[in-house]
């Protein structure tokens, strides 16, 4: 994995003449977990779809691209709400389906050591149909690390399991994505309190930063006084907003 | 016990024939009894099998061609947009065209023998083929599209390893059609123009007023196609489950 570069992002996305995304600045430092909170239907999942390639119909108006000036093409990963297995892949070759889209020959060893990772090397040679959808996220969270990116954008990807999965998958995902510039969608302000280093909250009145328990690394206890303090500030802030 | 339940329509059906034929006092020569049908069935089996070895040929021939070609065009067309716009109407147009109507000219292109019947049974199938398995290509998830792309993949590698397995159930829904249709084709071909084949032993069988044999042959087409039915539903059954996992 080469240097992360952090990620900016400037202007507004439309889709024909419909404004689906309005003019707004965003800066996610190099290395660094940000997470942008927001309610459904703000745009925040339209805005991280910027930095992945926006889907057939929209057009961004302005920028979205590294800040050292590189282009982001193959230097991203992404993980969303849907897992995205091919259920007629084994989860390990779902693992390595980057290295099968790429032509390149996919390294078998790496797969099952990152399988082993996410406590999923016994179910390696299984298809994805037979996983939990706990164990479908994790198998999701060894194929992003396959990739093996320096940019890490996250999707909402815990938003479907039950709270104690969500929390053990918050916990591993922040181990072994720490180092990477991950920018992480989100509309729960708990998870944003536990994982973000640094936490932007869209809401129609545009994008605001708030300020976070910097002196506690993440991920922080759920439990924490002072993550539960963000927690509810972030809260209020979505409800005076809606 | 499963047999039984099988068969039973099939006894059903044959009662309320010999039945019909009984209370309607209908002359065998417009239409015959099962028993006489059965009786044409055993007689004629050396000619019946011989012919039917023609006609499944001229099927199998044109259903292998029919869907690899129709295969092939989906995949084209779902690869390039402008083919799209350009082949699409005349994919549709050639289904406004009555496949009677252009058996007497591909009789006249492809000659007296089996190429007419192949290219019969193979016109008739490409179209639900190509239309099945081109909308399942195109309807691929978007997010497993935008996936593909994040991780670098062009569109031929994107086609071959996420849309032509994702649109797999089309393709075999498809095939279940072709499976049904070409013995049709065939057929026809054999109406038209032809010296073998069950299509043929019919118009031959109704012309010497051998009405028996003439239904003894419809039957051995309905059992011919309802086995290459069961043929490929079961090798798409499997391969579905294979798809599944």
């Amino acid at each position: 994995m080469t240097a992360p570069p952090g990620l900016c992002f400037s202007g507004r996305v439309l889709a024909g003449a419909v404004e689906i995304l309005a003019p707004v600045e965003l800066r996610v430092p190099a290395g660094q977990w940000t997470c942008l909170l927001g309610a459904s239907g703000v745009g925040k999942s339209t805005l991280l779809q910027c930095f992945a390639g926006l889907g057939d119909g929209l057009v961004l108006d302005g920028t979205a691209g590294a800040t050292d000036g590189r282009a982001l093409a193959g230097r991203v990963a992404m993980m969303a709400q849907a897992d995205l297995l091919m259920p007629w892949l084994s989860v390990r070759e779902n693992v390595m389906l980057g290295a099968r889209l790429r032509g390149v020959r996919g390294d078998k060893g790496r797969a099952v050591e990152l399988l082993r990772r996410v406590g999923l090397e016994a179910l390696a040679e299984r298809r994805p149909s037979a996983l939990s959808g706990g164990q479908r996220q994790r198998a999701a969270l060894a194929r992003t690390l396959y990739e093996d990116r320096p940019v890490v954008l996250l999707d909402e990807p815990f938003s479907a399991l039950d709270v104690a999965t969500r929390a053990r998958m918050q916990e591993l995902a922040a181990e072994v994505l720490r180092g990477r510039t991950v920018l992480h969608v989100t509309h729960d302000p708990a998870e944003a309190a536990r994982l973000g280093e640094r936490v932007f909250v869209l809401t129609d009145q545009g994008l605001s930063e708030v300020a976070t328990d910097e002196g506690q690394p993440m991920p922080r206890p759920p439990d924490d006084g002072e993550t539960l303090a963000v927690t509810g500030r972030l809260t209020r802030l979505l409800l005076d907003a809606a | 016990m499963r047999w039984v339940w099988a068969l039973l329509p099939l006894g059903f059906g044959l009662a309320l024939w010999q039945a019909a034929v009984m209370v309607l006092q209908v002359p065998h020569f417009i239409l015959p009894g099962p028993a006489r049908v059965a009786g044409a069935l055993w007689e004629n089996r050396a000619l019946l099998a011989e012919n039917a070895v023609v006609t499944v040929t001229e099927v199998l021939v044109g259903l292998a061609l029919g869907a690899v070609l129709g295969w092939a065009t989906a995949i084209g067309l779902a690869l390039s947009p402008p083919a799209r716009r350009l082949v699409r109407p005349l994919l549709v147009f050639s289904q406004a065209v009555p496949v009677f109507a252009l058996a007497p000219i591909f009789t006249l292109w492809f000659g007296y023998g089996m190429g007419s019947k192949v290219a019969m049974a193979l016109l008739i199938i490409y179209f639900p083929v190509t239309s099945a398995f081109f909308d399942a290509l195109v309807s691929t998830p978007p997010a497993w599209l935008q996936q593909a792309r994040v991780m670098g993949a062009g569109p031929v590698r994107v086609m071959w390893h996420v849309r032509i397995p994702a649109a797999l159930p089309g393709l075999l829904s498809g095939l279940r059609l072709a499976a049904v249709y070409a013995p049709i084709g065939a057929i026809i071909g054999e109406w038209v123009g032809a010296s073998r084949g069950l299509g043929y032993l019919m118009l031959l069988a109704n012309g010497r007023a051998k009405i028996d044999l003439m239904f003894a042959t419809v039957i051995v087409v309905a059992v011919l196609t309802l086995a290459l039915h069961r043929v490929v539903d079961a090798l798409a059954n499997r391969l579905e489950a294979g798809r599944r996992g």
